[in-house]
């Protein structure tokens, strides 16, 4: 039999969440479990706390010390153009039908360090569209908000980069859009003329605006089942008729309860289009 | 006596993996009851032909894991290649893009530690060949949980260094043939 009673541990992570969300309005009480036990795991190690009690007394008194919290508890690993069918699909079946749009309206959500605003708004301007758009790129997390608004990126990342652009059906060459230095690369900063970058929260916080096409990949892989549909049900509720939706590559709305409201556009690129209003 | 039917089945593999696989996957009857949960390396750019592979060439169903896979009897479920795979309750599989374990992306370590978590006792975990040392801590955890071992022999592995570390971690493994692990499996049922 599993056991009955709750493991200590897993109180101590209990109380964490709930000491985060009290104290900081940050609430990871609905982050996937097992991903979550994961990485507090890590950051007890790394900073040298014995428990996580330990560390909850630690980031209840010491403000400092959330930043380094979020750094663990939220994932910012991600590359341009990363899965390159899916911005293929994008540029190839999606931007045929934003063209017949006056305006467009963007959401990349949960946008990290934003490797991938960068990527659509280099595909919105090779695809003649950038001019009508705008982007909001949005994350919880004020340090990766930062790192997405400066734009700069390790060389040693440029090559796989540069890889997937040309794989997406690029109609340009990447190097037009950056200046590289002192071992990095710094975006124009014209591509992010048309982008507001904002702290918001798809646990937390609600539907802004009119939306034409929202890319969340590889975000909602971290919530649990009963978050992952209010996210989806905020990017329903946020989305125009007949607007699109695309999520990660191994994530799917099959198992989730709006499903009804998307039909597959791209089944093997998981691009979704609103329907039923 | 028959050992109680553990809950899941997780296994881990490395280089040898497809022959291993082989030898005990095609040998499970299209009843077998407990989930199957398995990492293989593979590598990040690919797309895996492993679980359309095995579909064909097994009696028990066999997928590739999606995001919030709930589990079912008498079905083998693959990581993807690039993403962790880890059990996120007794009833669903979860993906997450965390940094490499052991360089290893899905890594066989994760996989086993959220086992032990999740399943505690009631998990067997299975370290097959392979040519790093991935998946022995996560064993360990299995067995610390009160889980059972269980160590492809060295001797017959395609690459003894995964099989060997795992025994490193976990001296009292059972270490059993491909074979032998097969007819482990099916005593289950």
């Amino acid at each position: 039999m599993i056991e009955t009673f709750e493991k200590v541990e897993d109180i101590e992570i209990r109380l964490l969440l709930e000491a985060l969300y009290v104290r900081y309005h940050y609430d990871f009480r609905n982050y996937a479990m097992g991903s979550i036990k994961r990485r507090l795991r890590q950051a007890c190690e790394q900073m040298g706390f014995a428990t996580i009690s330990a560390l909850q007394e630690k980031v209840l008194h010491d403000e400092t010390m959330l930043p380094r919290l979020l750094g663990y508890l939220t994932v910012q690993v991600s590359e341009m153009f990363r899965d390159p069918s899916y911005f293929r699909a994008i540029r190839e079946k999606v931007v045929p039908h934003l063209k017949t749009y006056s305006s467009l309206k963007i959401w990349i959500a949960g946008c990290s360090c934003g490797e991938e605003v960068y990527s659509l708004a280099i595909l919105f301007r090779e695809e003649g569209l950038e001019d009508r758009t705008i982007f909001y790129a949005t994350d919880i997390n004020q340090q990766a908000l930062q790192a997405a608004e400066a734009g700069v990126y390790d060389l040693d990342r440029i090559r796989l980069f540069t890889e997937n652009h040309r794989k997406s059906g690029g109609k340009s060459s990447l190097s037009d859009y950056y200046n590289a230095g002192y071992g990095r690369v710094s975006f124009d900063r014209s591509l992010r003329e048309r982008v507001v970058f904002s702290d918001h929260s798809l646990v937390t916080d609600a539907v802004f605006g009119e939306m034409h096409l929202i890319s969340c990949r590889n975000v909602m892989i971290y919530f649990d089942r009963p978050l992952q549909d209010r996210a989806v049900g905020l990017f329903k509720d946020s989305l125009a008729r007949k607007g699109f939706l695309g999520i990660g590559a191994k994530e799917s709305l099959r198992f989730s309860e709006h499903a009804e409201g998307f039909k597959e556009f791209v089944r093997e690129d998981k691009i979704y289009q609103r329907v039923g209003i | 006596m028959t050992p109680s039917r553990p809950e899941a089945i997780v296994i881990g593999a490395s280089a040898g993996a497809l022959e291993a696989l082989s030898v005990i996957l095609p040998s499970l009857p299209a009843d077998f009851r407990a989930p199957i949960i398995v990492v293989v390396h593979i590598p990040p750019d690919k797309k895996s032909v492993l679980a359309e592979l095995f579909r064909a060439r097994c009696r028990i169903q066999v997928i590739e894991v999606e995001d919030k896979e709930p589990l079912k009897p008498a079905t083998a479920y693959f990581a993807p290649p690039d993403y962790h795979l880890l059990v996120e309750d007794t009833g669903t599989l979860g993906l997450t893009y965390e940094e490499p374990v052991l360089f290893s992306r899905p890594s066989i370590d994760v996989l086993f530690e959220s086992a032990a978590d999740v399943y505690g006792s009631e998990v067997a975990a299975i370290l097959l060949t392979g040519a790093n040392e991935d998946g022995a801590r996560g064993l360990a955890a299995v067995a610390k949980a009160g889980g059972r071992v269980i160590v492809q022999d060295p001797e017959t592995a395609f690459a003894a260094a995964m099989p060997e570390a795992g025994l490193k971690f976990c001296p009292n493994a059972e270490v059993l043939s491909l074979d032998g692990i097969s007819e482990y499996l099916r005593r289950f049922d």
